[in-house]
């Protein structure tokens, strides 16, 4: 695991996640910069993605979808808002409905990120989530990103252990 | 980025309220209906009656009959399903970050010459 930070902060709607790697920031941009690259892992196994869409400049689109095993497909896409290669990208995320326009029921959130060699062959990627307002927040807790989200595990872990020992 | 079933938005949407997260710890204990649950928050029984439809919806509580009273129950199947699901999306990103590290270390992907 090369993930060496997540900070999540709820006040500022913000999660940043810091990650090394052994390579040099060239090669990290590449994870984005390449669609074949950034197909292979935007989704989980479960959920390919499939960029059909690759613009990573400030104004460009990136548009993809996923694949669920039961051939289910979500598309969603890219807004990027800034792109220097090999340092820095931001872009908003949003759900795309099934014909490829916006889905504006559902939030966009903002991701920076930046890509620092930190030496002896090493690169650290910061990515840092920023959520547009707390009702967004809210819907991406989804994600994984956010406070609450633990507190909902740890409330329900308990109620799921009073049940056993009840 | 979508990747759940259809109840997905529905089952996070309810446990992203602190509220809606106390009444179902509540209602393991089925002892209450909704005026009495009520009771316990500085909000209006028609809030609380909706808090506990947004809930229900989620498949996180039901409402059974018990005499003349309806009591709310916590479902444990969706406390389950919940629980897998956030435990799903928890692991997102670091699964990304994984998969980034796997594909940095390829190199079939590698198309710079030296470190």
């Amino acid at each position: 695991m090369t993930v060496t930070a997540v900070r999540k902060d709820p006040d500022t709607l913000t999660m940043i996640l810091d990650a090394e790697f052994y390579a040099s920031p060239e090669r990290v941009w590449q994870l984005w910069a390449d669609p074949r690259q950034l197909e292979r892992w935007w989704g989980p196994p479960t959920y390919p993605a499939t960029v059909t869409s690759h613009d990573l400049r400030p104004g460009g689109r990136v548009e993809y979808h996923m694949t669920g095993p039961e051939g289910d497909e979500s598309r969603g896409y890219w807004e990027v808002v800034e792109a220097d290669a090999p340092r820095r990208l931001v872009f908003r995320d949003g759900f795309a409905n099934a014909d490829g326009t916006a889905n504006s029921a559902l939030p966009l959130n903002e991701a920076r990120v930046t890509i620092a060699e930190i030496g002896e062959g090493r690169t650290r990627m910061t990515i840092q989530s920023i959520f547009p307002d707390a009702s967004a927040m809210e819907q991406l807790i989804a994600m994984g990103m956010e406070e609450g989200l633990r507190q909902a595990v740890g409330q329900i872990d308990a109620i799921l252990a009073a049940r056993v020992r009840a | 980025m979508q990747i759940a079933p259809p109840d997905f938005d529905r089952m996070f949407g309810a446990l992203a309220d602190a509220t809606r997260r106390d009444i179902v710890r509540r209602a393991v204990d089925a002892e209450e209906g909704v005026a009495e649950l009520a009771s316990h928050y500085p909000m209006s029984f028609a809030a609380v009656q909706k808090h506990v439809a947004i809930l229900e919806r989620a498949g996180l509580v039901t409402k059974e009959r018990s005499g003349r009273r309806k009591i709310v129950r916590t479902n444990p199947e969706g406390l389950r399903v919940a629980r897998r699901l956030l435990d799903r999306y928890e692991q997102l990103w670091l699964g990304r970050i994984d998969r980034m590290t796997t594909l940095v270390a390829d190199p079939h992907h590698t198309k710079e010459t030296k470190r």
